[in-house]
């Protein structure tokens, strides 16, 4: 294994209104099977409703930061500035072997802060990793999703951020009671001067994120702005719904559901893009999903070029069509 | 007021892209262009120093690259859209950089341009359209010591501070910051501004300032390939899917596919 002294895996545990979220667990699932301890790091409140499960995922130790002006940290722990400050503290008082993070933007950019701060050698947009001659491995996709990589991280401390359904999310053999540790590492000056100003939360879809959806339906310029078959089957499915750039530049839905380059990376067992042509830019964007579905009334369209499953039709046909033929085949099933 | 925009040259995505058996990415490919996402940034500090010369300021937009020979492509681009200084900083001690050797580079190009005046501000696009990592924005902001206010879809200075507005997936935030501050902005800040004639016929007369390593003091061990702190065990094309399945809609097309979700057990 590598150089350092406690040789843990440490992992970022991401939450939203006390529950970790799901990319976490795989995280977890994937810090366990370097068969090292397991410690978490989890920012502000709410940690008490989330024990639990970090118990079933066999977390050693939590270290949690709050803020406030008691013991805690003063600054604003949503900058990833700060939060990167108070990670690379503890990394350096507790020197893990690898830290862990899921694969958000902002995440990327506290990887990038505390490999400055550290040293440490960092993958971004990881899928599968590995531990070959005693370095971490991530394998990573380029060019859009058109080349697979694996990249070998050479110093001892390594920085992941890994991608959600990279890994398959598994409760540990045996569970744990994590102890709960608070830490306060003091934030260097450096990173205050930023003022938030103004912070507004926009209505949420109530439907899966697509970053972690394991379904994910899409809908491009052949919706023509209308989603409602798309909606009608991502009811069904319980999937996220996402779309290309056409659809958020025309206004169609909100930019948030923008799956491409400069959106949004899903990597879902399933993708259904409805109307969608697969243009470079929105194809960086999904193409490693385990199973592409195209629907498009295009026969040149590029998408077809990567699609496990093309149909060239009318996708208010096709959709409504697949829709109810797969509600009769589940209600055949009976309770699920 | 100085601007400094950092542009990078990469491999046109509309062209076949590799990885070399060297593990680094192929550059000298001939179809290399501006990263699309950084003409967001020329744009927005063009704009930014004509709002500010519009309230009787002056000042320049300096475009900044790093890398081999055709990266100079990159900073032209940006003097013909209208930059009016450009720096390549080129030594072949730089190839194979990973985004800390790229940024320690940048950081000392910007702190040898912050010697003969202040450098105010600091912008970049949100990701290079190769790597697509992200990453530099928030590394180079570290480095360079300065607040960092990422990913904005709006830019604006008042006076000695900087705001932006950023639109992240289901929250927006308007954040200031007092200058030297850097800036990442996204494809949806602007519509970058096509150069016409008259730009790039300014251009040709306008010098492009090479640099190295030494003269930047930078000790080539620290960045290149020297330097990485990772290295590419093995790359290769994403293998073909297989077993595929394209039909027209003969009215069946949705059954079929239910089927076939049902029997792979996507749903």
């Amino acid at each position: 294994m590598t150089s350092s002294l406690s040789s843990s895996a440490l992992v970022l545990l991401d939450h939203h209104e006390g529950h970790l979220r799901p990319p976490v667990l795989e995280l977890l699932t994937a810090a366990r099977a370097f068969g090292i301890p397991v410690h978490g790091i989890w920012f502000g409140d709410g940690l008490e409703g989330a024990v639990p499960a970090l118990g079933l995922a066999g977390v050693e130790v939590v270290y949690r930061v709050r803020a406030g002006a008691q013991g805690g940290v003063r600054a604003d722990l949503r900058s990833t500035p700060v939060a990167a400050d108070v990670l690379a503290a503890l990394v350096a008082e507790k020197r893990p072997a690898v830290v862990l993070l899921a694969s958000t933007f902002d995440n990327k950019e506290i990887a990038a802060r505390v490999g400055a701060a550290t040293g440490a050698g960092v993958v971004v947009d990881a899928g599968a990793l590995a531990v070959e001659h005693g370095q971490f491995v991530a394998e990573k996709s380029a060019f859009a999703g058109t080349w697979l990589a694996r990249c070998a991280i050479t110093t001892p401390l390594a920085i992941i951020a890994v991608k959600a359904n990279s890994v398959h999310a598994e409760d540990a053999a045996v569970a744990t009671t994590p102890d709960v540790v608070d830490v306060a590492p003091a934030v260097s000056d450096r990173v205050s001067p930023v003022t938030l100003v103004e912070r507004s939360e926009r209505p949420t879809s109530g439907r899966p994120e697509l970053g972690e959806a394991e379904v994910v339906i899409a809908g491009g310029r052949g919706t023509n702005g209308d989603f409602s078959v798309i909606e009608e089957l991502a009811d069904l499915l319980g999937a996220g719904v996402g779309a290309t750039r056409v659809a958020t530049d025309e206004g169609w839905i909100d930019r948030a559901a923008q799956i491409g380059q400069t959106g949004v990376t899903v990597a879902p067992r399933l993708y259904i893009g409805a109307g969608v042509s697969g243009a470079v830019h929105h194809r960086g964007g999904m193409q490693s999903a385990g199973t592409i579905v195209a629907v498009n009334s295009d026969p040149e369209a590029p998408i077809f070029e990567i699609a496990d499953f093309g149909i060239v039709g009318d996708l208010f046909t096709v959709l409504p069509e697949l829709t109810a033929e797969l509600h009769s085949l589940t209600h055949a099933e009976g309770m699920k | 007021m100085r601007i400094v925009v950092c542009v990078k040259h990469v491999p046109d995505i509309q062209s076949e892209r590799s990885i070399g058996s060297d593990g680094h990415v192929v550059r000298d490919g001939g179809d290399g262009t501006l990263n699309e996402l950084d003409e967001n940034a020329v744009e927005a500090a063009l704009a930014l120093l004509e709002a500010h010369v519009d309230g009787g300021g002056t000042g320049e937009v300096i475009a900044l690259t790093v890398g081999p020979d055709d990266a100079e492509d990159a900073v032209r681009r940006g003097l013909q859209m209208g930059a009016d200084v450009a720096i390549h900083v080129l030594d072949d001690a730089i190839a194979g950089s990973d985004v800390f050797g790229t940024a320690t580079v940048l950081a000392a190009a910007i702190k040898h341009l912050a010697a003969t005046g202040p450098v105010d501000l600091v912008v970049t696009g949100m990701a290079a359209l190769d790597a697509l990592t992200s990453m530099l924005p928030a590394t180079l902001a570290y480095l360079l010591d300065v607040p960092q206010l990422t990913l904005a879809a709006e830019v604006t200075l008042e006076g000695s501070t900087v705001r932006v507005r950023r639109e992240l997936d289901t929250v927006t935030e308007v954040l200031t910051a007092p200058l030297p501050a850097l800036v990442s902005v996204t494809d949806q800040a602007n519509e970058p501004r096509y150069p016409n004639f008259k730009g790039i016929m300014a251009a040709r007369k306008k010098p492009v300032t090479v640099l190295t390593l030494a003269d930047l003091g930078v000790n080539p061990a620290t960045v290149g390939a020297a330097g990485a702190r990772t290295q590419v065990l093995d790359a290769a094309a994403r293998p073909a899917r297989e077993n595929r399945i394209l039909m027209t809609d003969d009215g069946t097309a949705g059954a079929q596919l239910a089927a076939y979700l049902v029997e792979h057990k996507l749903i």
